[in-house]
């Protein structure tokens, strides 16, 4: 005998028999969940590293403040890498008796590698991607300059010795947010035009910027090329810097998906379990005739995992395609957040998937099916002689291996994952507690109770094992589900929350202290609700408990830049209504005189500061010296004023300061900052508008995305009530028709079944509400950061959602046991 | 008869003993059981319900391990062998009629039959089970699944089974039990006709003294001892 052969052509009539359907149907969701967040995922994330190097508008970026050595550009040359180059210094522009200092760029052909230019060709004309650039004797200008230097698109003026025409409005520029607060407004200009400015004499700061782009292989071989020439007077930038805005929100939303995806993962392995349980008990005929015609253990027990391992190659191919599908519209969902092409699906995924099927198989189903093996043959003549159960530690091990791997490799967040695992097994452990709880508390029950309450009861609590397990399915396919409703309604609407419509959309900064009350009564009279003006000051951290920090001591280049950049400080009597305190406390009013700081956790972690520090910053040629009292988070992404270390007014009041506010500004009352500009032509308008747009849309775009995914965990959290219910099919077929040729009527049979799915969905309902109120607590506080009410209404659901839905979907899955006649049961067994 | 040799007797059992442990104690269930049954013989055990007849079957097919004695099949001594030892000669050479027929449900009739052939490796497997299946009157019937088949239909097909690899012995139990009267009259009839056919030897296990009557030779179960009816 061939096995293998075997196997196969009994795998095809399983499969039409429909033996393995729910198996397959299982394994099939739990691998398409995967694959489509697989796929989806993988292709953003490479989106969004191309994306990221818009910051640089190339992939390699080469700056210096002397001309460039033609080699560095002929080695990209002959390498064939795009490249573009890019001059940028600061200049002034008087017009009609105004001046302002500008930065002017100058740009080649190419120019921007990465990312694309945006412009308005009117004042009030839509936003809309350049192709082209300046041509010759023409400037782009920012938007903020045209009431300084009151001038209209079409406009001449004088840059230099040269004259330019204003041609079109610029909005956005992809290498422009790296120093956002520090430009000057940009004027853009061509290449061809620049040594005719006459401004680029030995005295003027002119930047010198090479721009490179390349597959991946070909820039870090360049870069490596690079390094070994050891050219002094360069900086090297490559891809990593991405805005903070931008990457808190796509990793929000990227959490979002893998917990949709998780959860699903969870809900089908208890599918698949329990449809293996099922699997094993209808197959023990199978295997006892096979043994009896002749077949060696070895050979039954190949012939069951061969074809089980050939169901778990179809089924995940088959939800690796549906996968694919899937991700296809994803995708579609969120496309445009990108301006560039999204890259097309790599292969890896579908191979994950494939393994995923594999692996949960290999966890949940092939322990079980492998006692297959060892049902008796004399089960040909008595037929309660079945597989061995399982042993709970082999189960649970290889449940927990397989699960453990499964979910940290595929939410790819160990505290998540961890977190997830650790409430299945809590909850799977208190689910067999109370089952078994329940069991010895029913026994006595039955006696004293009558008709079907007795019958419904007595089923329950004589198959303790079966019902168990079905209790512990239901539980955890609710709990899932309960779970899943928490997320979706208050995690997602928290989320989009986080960035209300009115966000600020505008920053103001370099108020001088004398402007402050001017620009408040300005924005209060223009209608503008009342905003916040901060104090900043720019300093930069000199030591930590009196150790002089230097970039050398960080291996990790942000921190190395961190620790060599000025920061932005700030003074405050009140914590921003957006943080949260993770340690220490805020200082209260007696505290004010204290020379305290308050530092970001995210920046206390990077740089080393821990609780209590003392931290000396040089602010404009001064010491200050502060303890560490608290650390806060920052919801970077809300768009309100916010800094990474704060002191206490005692500390940080004498110190020479500029203010800065932000405030949401609607799009018709524009004219408002054209005046305010006009009149306090020093303050620099920062308008985020395009970036907030950006922001908001990955949140909403994202919302679907991951409700698009959490449709796979409903799917999977119906099967895995189906697969409950099938459970204990078996025993019940053959318990009806005792019962009916007992004498039970029809509808006493309905009621007791009734009444027995409707306590098991009511208890299932009591442990999974308890259970997913523990993990939405854990999972909101946790991993999404946000606040957590408690939720009354999830136990009333649960538990008469439970008893009624559970109670009429096992009484109409057993339908046909009421209507077949009990002679044929009775005579097939 | 003191000489037993391999072809004469494909089956013997000798001081055949059974008996398993239960809460109340020992209990007997075959006690004494001394059996030779030679080539293309048919035999028939009578017995009343719970006297040990599907035990006995069950230990001459080396399904079950015997408390005490042994059993020969096909000249080799089964208390020597493992499980697997057991199910390698049984491969092919025996074959079963049960009184719930045992028809795996998700397979057709033809893949029913199929089965022991290509657990064999029979090279032409799905002709031999065709052929099988129309000697039993099924011809029209191959696709059909036994919940679509009537219990009379669903024992010839389990006769088609166990007849197909040409078995060298058939153990049967009650296999017309959960037949009525008429249908079980036309199944017992078919099995005749193909064990005659074959020439197989035939151990039927029955409480019908009609069915066993048809047999080469009837053994009573009395007991826990067989005792012949002359
Ligand atoms: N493993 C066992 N444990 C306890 N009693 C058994 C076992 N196997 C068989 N018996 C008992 O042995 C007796 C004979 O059973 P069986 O061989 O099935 O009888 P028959 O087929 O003649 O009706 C019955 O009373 C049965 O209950
Ligand atoms: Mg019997």
């Amino acid at each position: 005998m061939n096995p293998f052969m075997l196997a196969l052509k009994l795998l095809r009539r399983d499969w039409r028999a429909g033996e393995l359907r729910l198996l397959a149907t299982a394994l099939v969701i739990a691998v398409a969940s995967v694959t489509a967040v697989g796929f989806f995922t993988d292709r953003i994330e490479r989106a969004m590293a191309r994306q990221a190097t818009e910051v640089l508008a190339a992939d390699l970026r080469i700056e210096s403040n002397r001309r460039l050595d033609e080699a560095l550009s002929n080695e990209a040359e002959q390498r064939q890498m795009r490249q573009a180059r890019t001059l940028t210094f600061p200049s002034v522009v008087l017009n009609n008796g105004n001046s302002q200092l500008v930065q002017v760029k100058s740009v080649s052909a190419n120019y921007p590698l990465r990312g694309k230019l945006q412009v308005r060709d009117q004042v009030n004309g839509t936003t809309r991607y350049a192709d082209d650039l300046p041509g010759s004797g023409e400037a782009w200008l920012e938007e903020r300059l045209l009431p300084l230097l009151g001038l209209q698109i079409g406009d001449r003026f004088k840059l230099g010795q040269l004259e330019f025409t204003l041609s079109r409005i610029i909005t956005y520029e992809p290498d422009r947010s790296a120093n956002l607060f520090q430009l000057a407004p940009r004027v853009m200009i061509n290449q061809q035009d620049v040594q005719q400015t006459g401004l680029l004499g030995p005295a003027s700061r002119v930047r010198h910027n090479l721009l490179i782009a390349g597959t991946p292989a070909q820039i870090s071989d360049y870069r490596a090329w690079l390094d070994a020439q050891q050219i002094s007077g360069i900086q090297v930038q490559d891809i990593r810097a991405a805005r903070p805005e931008l990457r808190a929100a796509l990793d929000q939303g990227g959490r979002f998906l893998r917990l949709a995806a998780a959860t699903a993962i969870l809900l089908c392995v208890v599918a698949v379990a329990l449809s293996s349980r099922r699997f094993v008990e209808r197959q023990a005929d199978t295997s006892a005739l096979l043994r009896c015609l002749g077949a060696k253990r070895n050979q039954v027990l190949q012939i069951f995992v061969i074809r089980l391992l050939g169901l778990g190659v179809i089924a995940s191919l088959l939800g690796s395609l549906l996968g694919l599908a899937a991700q296809t519209l994803l995708v579609e969902l969120v496309g445009h957040w990108f301006t560039q092409q999204i890259p097309p699906p790599s292969p890896w995924p579908l191979l994950s998937g494939v393994a995923t099927g594999i692996l949960v198989l290999l966890g949940f189903s092939l322990p079980m099916v492998t006692r297959l093996a060892e049902v008796p043959p004399l089960r040909v003549f008595r037929r309660h002689l079945g597989a061995p159960p399982i042993g709970y530690l082999l189960f649970i091990s290889a449940g927990v291996a397989a699960l453990a791997t499964l979910l940290i490799w595929q939410i790819g967040d160990d505290q998540m994952a961890f977190k997830l695992i650790g409430g299945l097994l809590g909850g799977l452990l208190l689910l067999l507690l109370i089952a078994r709880l329940l069991v010895t508390l029913l026994t006595p029950l039955r006696t004293r109770t009558a008709g079907s309450w007795r019958y419904g009861l007595a089923s329950l609590s004589r198959n303790p094992i079966t019902t168990s397990v079905q209790l512990s399915g239901f539980g955890l396919g609710m709990t899932v589900l309960l779970v899943l409703a928490l997320v979706r309604v208050d995690l997602l609407s928290n989320w989009r929350e986080a960035l209300p419509a009115d966000s600020p959309n505008q920053f103001l900064i370099n108020i001088q202290p004398d402007q402050v009350d001017g620009v408040r009564n300005h924005l209060q009279q223009s209608g503008i609700p009342s905003v916040g003006l901060y104090p900043m000051m720019r300093g930069r951290l000199i030591s930590i408990d009196g150790k002089a920090v230097s970039a050398g001591d960080y291996p990790n280049p942000r921190a190395q830049r961190l620790a060599t950049r000025d920061f932005n400080l700030s003074q405050a009597t009140s914590m921003q209504t957006d943080n949260k305190i993770v340690a220490g406390r805020w200082w209260s009013q007696a505290d004010w005189g204290e020379p305290w700081f308050s530092v970001e956790e995210g920046i206390a972690k990077t740089l080393g500061i821990p609780m209590g520090a003392l931290l000396t910053f040089e602010v404009a040629g001064q010491q200050v010296s502060g303890k560490v009292t608290n650390l806060r988070s920052v919801k970077w992404d809300s768009f309100n004023v916010n800094f990474f270390v704060v002191g206490t007014p005692g500390l940080m009041q004498d110190l020479p300061a500029t203010y800065i506010t932000s405030f949401y500004l609607p799009d018709e009352q524009r004219t408002v900052l054209h005046k305010l500009i006009h009149n306090y032509p020093s303050i620099t308008a920062l308008d985020v508008t395009a970036l907030m747009k950006q922001v908001r849309g990955i949140m909403d775009r994202g919302a679907m995305a991951v409700e698009s995914v959490f449709l796979f965990t409903l799917a999977a959290g119906l099967i895995v009530l189906y697969a409950g219910i099938q459970a204990s099919h078996e025993q019940r077929v053959q318990e009806t028709a005792i019962l009916r040729t007992l004498g039970l009527s029809r509808q006493q049979l309905i009621l007791s079944i009734t009444l027995e799915f409707a306590l098991l969905g009511g208890l299932a309902g009591v442990i999974s509400a308890g259970l997913a109120s523990g993990i939405g607590y854990s999972l909101s506080t946790g991993v999404f950061n946000l606040p957590w009410q408690f939720n009354p209404q999830l136990w009333l659901v649960a538990v008469f959602g439970g008893a009624i839905g559970i109670g009429a979907a096992g009484t109409l899955a057993s339908w046909s046991l009421f209507n077949t006649p009990p002679i044929l049961v009775l005579r097939r067994a | 008869m003191l000489q037993t040799s391999p072809n004469s007797h494909p089956v013997t059992a000798k001081g055949l003993m059974k008996f398993v442990e239960t809460s109340q104690g020992r209990l007997d269930i075959l006690q004494q059981i001394d059996l030779e049954v030679a080539a293309g013989e048919a035999v028939a055990i009578l017995g009343a319900s719970g006297s040990g007849k599907s035990t006995l079957l069950g230990l001459l097919a080396g399904l079950d391990e015997a408390s005490a004695g042994d059993v020969t099949l096909f000249g080799t001594t089964l208390g020597g062998l493992d499980e697997d030892g057991r199910a390698a000669l049984r491969a092919g050479q025996v074959g079963f009629v049960f009184q719930s027929f045992q028809l795996l449900s998700g397979m057709t009739a033809l893949e029913n039959v199929m089965l022991p052939l290509e657990l064999v490796g029979h090279a032409h497997a799905e002709q031999a089970a065709r052929d099988a299946l129309s000697k039993a009157g099924l011809a029209e019937r191959l696709t059909h699944y036994p919940s679509q088949l009537s219990g009379g239909e669903q024992q010839r097909v389990a006769l088609a089974r166990a007849f197909a690899p040409s078995p060298k012995v058939l153990f049967a139990d009650e296999p017309t039990a959960n037949l009525d009267a008429h249908t079980g009259e036309k199944v017992a009839e078919l099995l005749f006709e193909l064990q005659e056919q074959s020439g197989t030897v035939l151990i039927l296990v029955t409480h019908d003294e009609m069915l066993a009557q048809r047999c080469d030779r009837r053994l009573y179960l009395r007991e826990g001892c067989l005792e012949s009816d002359r």
